[in-house]
């Protein structure tokens, strides 16, 4: 259905993109210890074997309408994005085989982004544009151990790519003035990685669950490095070549609880932690034995959220949500690549049961990023000099999602 | 149902019309303040330097990057202003064709070779700026590579039919209203609200650049067309020349504006590069052209008793030419006028003037010029003398014919030196006096250019110098300046309106401004 749409977006800390369930979307993306739908198979696939129907699919889609803006006030320069919509999208299917195995199928999209500023803007020696594409395929066991307590999880399939054009400097051109740049192009780059999770259950209202994504690091080897614009002279050594290039999808340890009120309403809460630690640096080794180092310093991150659900008719359900995401990215080191600050998500959102079988799900959010004045300090210019690049940041995103969920 | 779903959908629209805004965003029209000046029709009046000439050519990168251009783009930052017009060059090649004719060189770019790295004229694509072809309307940047100070009022200047003979101006002609126009009265047709003036800089340079080969017009009488191209411009008559300039874009409405003074030229690379003492010599060497000029002196003192000079006197005159030289460094042998004190007229350099940028340094470094063109038959005689024999009159000639000092139009004597810097400290008094005097802002561009000279200019990518090749702030000719040079003159003047004005115009970087442009095309 809405594989063809596979897109990628930015929000959330890094190129994080947490937008793997409209029902959890809708409850600020919490879901670690809530029994729903199918989402479980991302969210912690421990919790497969309590869903009540032999077979729960849930997929959807969301359209990530994300911009950043940047100003100078000593110069007066501005740029503004101008990203095309992202559409992360979601499949989760889970089969129970009996009361205490099911099996399941999960391919989700977490991390990504698509950043386009202007050609040639001021910070265009850091980037021009990027789009970072990862999509994770994972078949999923859970199993019921005792009644009080359950695990699941499986292995994950990474076919990512990426897309990133810079130009050399900040005044390097041809004899016509026009800015050299490299873009540098990998896809099909593939790995392997894994999840697991255990679903404790103490009391008939209350759920516990823990979950871990593990990290893996995407090698891109032997992608494509285009120079364009490039000055005829032995003073700027630029040819098309290839090059090699590791990013990391940190790995993810998400805690949480839900309570059930009573029969309408369910509070959620999850608390995720992203090691982004792993992310030092974004090195790009051409195969002429040039390396760029672009030191990114990332650290680890953690997420609040939490979430209310309220049954109010056999018709429809809602939901909304409130999240606190803190940004891996630290002083110093805030490249327009990803341009994170610390921001909050407010979600709302709601499910229709057209049939018994078959439901809507939709899912809104809004995040919100306070104004920040920020530098990225770690850029080497030709000359060997270290030239930081800074201003005051705005980013805004907004995200309508859609999804399906089916029971048989 | 389908409610809900037109519901998320006109969600769905919204969101793609919203975007960040700032709490103060610097691209709304009140974030920065014009104070008491007027930018909404600036009018840029000069030379080459408001051109945005550089690399010995007007090309359009150039162009872009000239200080009035970069001005203008921050002073549309501050208010509505009009477009910034200039009479934009047909290619980056640069270089002027003349009915086709080839009349201007492409621009200078750093060739990187086996025999080294030098300048050299682009030969990537050929110039194709025809003068003929008449720009259609008003230019704001009425910088005229070229134009001395009285040349902003010379009718004709723009005429055409006199580019060829010299009696007018090709870039000029390109854009002039008519076949008569001024460039001052083209530039006062435009009504300026606010101008630029920098101007007087040709009025001494040309005669610098030549190496001296005018003359100080230092009578005022003198009529201007009495005038070579290479002289300096009396300072009685630029004084009434840029007042004139000056009243008539303030009476035109440009009742705000920036003047700007005239550099030193012993600031500039074309005059610093090529050092005087670059004379470098071995101990062998330094004994052997010390031995050379005692031959020529000895040679002089037998000639001058031979014309019935006295000995002592003819040893006293012959005596400045035994000069010494030593292991190292050393100065080179200049031509001076013939005279009675120096007969010979030739004599070592002195340690304040000065050698072109254009001088043949491959001649200084290999065939003796600037001490002598010493050739074995000299050597022959030279063996003959210290042997003791007596050369013939024909062999005593070649010795004193070996002297190879550096021509006059290759270098800046002492007294040249003295005229232009007398005739430039009398224009800059009446700039500065002018300016006080309208009320005008003032930017010592004098000042500037020295900075860059000595300490050099911090910015973010390190310090901007005159350094020629590498220092940033000049391009590969030596005298104009690069878009970074350009850049720091913007921000200089910006600096002197905001501080006359009570504006808040923003500067630029000037880290992200080109220097010079390396290419083997």
């Amino acid at each position: 259905m809405v594989f063809v749409l596979a897109g990628t977006i930015t929000y959330a800390g890094g190129y994080r993109v947490g937008v793997q369930g409209q029902r959890a979307l809708a409850m600020g993306h919490t879901g670690v210890a809530v029994v729903n739908s199918a989402e479980l198979g991302f969210f912690n696939p421990a919790g497969l074997v309590y869903l009540e129907n032999q077979l729960t699919i849930s997929a959807g889609v969301s359209a990530v309408f994300s911009e950043v803006a940047w100003q100078n006030e000593s110069t007066g320069a501005t740029a503004r994005t101008d990203n095309p919509a992202g559409t992360p999208f979601y499949f989760n299917a889970s089969y129970k085989l009996n009361e205490n195995l099911a099996l399941g199928l999960s391919i989700y999209t977490p991390y990504g982004s698509t950043v386009e500023w202007e050609d040639d803007w001021a910070g265009s020696h850091l980037v021009n544009n990027i789009k970072l594409q990862a999509i994770y395929i994972q078949p999923l066991v859970s199993y019921k151990i005792a009644d009080f307590v359950s695990v699941g999880g499986g292995p994950i399939f990474v076919t990512g790519s990426v897309n990133f054009n810079r130009n050399l400097s900040r005044t390097l051109t041809n004899i016509d003035g026009e800015r050299s740049n490299v873009t540098i192009d990998a896809s099909g780059v593939n790995e392997w990685g894994w999840s697991a999770g255990a679903l404790f259950t103490p009391t008939e209202d209350l759920r516990v669950g823990v979950n871990y994504r593990s990290e893996i690091i995407m090698n891109a080897e032997g992608g494509d490095a285009d120079f364009e614009n490039i000055p005829n002279t032995p003073l700027a050594p630029f040819s098309d070549t290839t090059f090699d290039a590791q990013l990391p999808l940190p790995a993810e340890l998400t805690v949480g609880l839900s309570y059930e009120l009573n029969e309408k309403w369910l509070l959620a809460f999850d608390f995720n932690r992203t090691y982004w630690g792993v992310y030092e640096s974004l090195d790009i080794k051409f195969a002429n034995g040039v390396v760029s180092e672009n030191p990114r310093g990332y650290e680890d991150a953690n997420t609040w959220r939490f979430g209310a659900q309220y049954i109010a008719t056999d018709k429809l359900t809602l939901r909304a949500g409130y999240y606190l995401d803190q940004s891996p990215v630290q002083p110093g080191y805030f490249a327009p690549e990803t341009p994170r600050n610390d921001s909050m998500g407010f979600t709302g959102g709601l499910s229709l049961n057209v049939t018994s079988r078959l439901a809507i799900d939709a899912s809104f959010a809004y995040i919100r990023f306070d104004e920040v004045d920020a530098s990225y300090d770690h850029y080497i210019d030709e000359n060997g000099q270290n030239v930081p690049f800074g201003g005051t940041y705005k980013s805004v995103a907004f995200i309508p999602g859609l999804g399906v969920t089916y029971k048989l | 149902m389908k409610n809900y779903i037109k519901y998320i959908g006109i969600l769905a629209l919204g969101m793609v019309a919203c975007e960040p805004e700032f709490e103060n965003p610097v691209d709304d029209i009140d974030a920065y303040s014009s104070g008491e000046a007027d930018f909404s029709n600036y009018v840029a009046l000069g030379n080459s330097l408001t051109a945005g000439y550089a690399d010995n050519a007007l090309y359009i990168t150039g162009q872009q990057n000239s200080y009035p251009n970069i001005l203008a783009q921050q002073f549309a930052k501050v208010q509505e202003t009009q477009d910034f017009d200039q009479p934009l060059m047909a290619d980056n090649a640069g270089g002027l064709l003349f009915n086709g004719t080839p009349i201007a060189n492409t621009r200078l770019v750093l060739g990187i070779g086996e025999s080294g790295t030098s300048p050299r004229n682009y030969t990537g694509s050929q110039p194709t700026t025809e003068v003929t072809n008449k720009l259609s309307g008003s230019f704001n940047n009425m910088g005229v590579p070229g134009a001395k100070s009285f040349h902003l009022i010379a009718p004709g200047y723009g005429n055409p039919a006199g580019v060829l003979t010299g009696a007018s101006n090709p870039y000029f002609a390109r854009f002039a209203s008519t076949e008569n126009a001024t460039v001052l009265a083209d530039a006062v047709a435009q009504n300026p609200t606010f101008f630029t003036l920098w101007i007087g800089n040709n009025d001494v340079l040309s005669f610098a650049t030549s190496g001296g080969l005018g003359v100080y017009q230092e009578d005022p009488t003198v009529e201007l067309s009495a005038y070579g191209s290479n002289d300096i411009t009396n300072p009685q008559v630029f004084a009434g020349v840029y007042s004139t300039l000056v009243d008539l874009m303030m009476s035109a409405g440009a009742e705000e504006g920036v003047l700007l003074n005239i550099p030193d030229v012993t600031n500039i690379p074309f005059f610093t590069t090529v050092p005087n003492n670059a004379l470098e010599l071995s101990a062998e060497q330094a004994a052997g052209l010390t031995g050379y000029f005692q031959a020529v002196a000895g040679i002089f003192t037998q000639f001058l008793m031979s014309q019935q000079v006295p000995a002592e006197q003819a040893q006293a005159i012959a005596s400045q030419y035994a000069i010494t030289f030593n292991e190292g460094k050393n100065r080179f042998i200049i031509d001076v006028p013939e005279t009675q004190t120096n007969p010979l007229g030739f004599r070592q350099m002195t340690e304040e003037e000065l050698l072109l940028l254009t001088i043949n340094q491959s001649a200084l470094r290999e065939q003796g010029y600037g001490s002598a063109a010493i050739t074995p038959q000299v050597m022959e005689v030279l063996g003959m003398l210290q042997a003791g024999q007596q050369p013939s009159p024909e062999q005593a000639q070649l010795v004193l014919d070996a002297v190879n000092g550096i021509d006059d139009g290759d270098a800046l004597d002492a007294s040249e030196l003295n005229d232009i810097n007398t005739a430039r400290t009398q224009y800059n008094q009446t700039i500065k006096q002018l300016a006080d005097a309208n009320g005008l802002a003032f930017v010592d561009a004098a000042a500037m250019l020295e900075q860059t000279a000595t300490t050099g200019v911090n910015y973010d990518a390190g310090v901007l110098t005159s350094t020629f090749g590498s220092g940033g702030a000049f391009s590969l000719d030596g005298v104009h300046l690069t878009p970074r040079g350009y850049a720091l003159v913007a921000n200089r003047i910006i600096e002197a309106v905001n501080d006359k004005y009570n504006a808040t115009v923003p500067t630029v970087n000037i880290g992200y401004y080109g220097t010079i442009t390396p290419s083997n095309d």
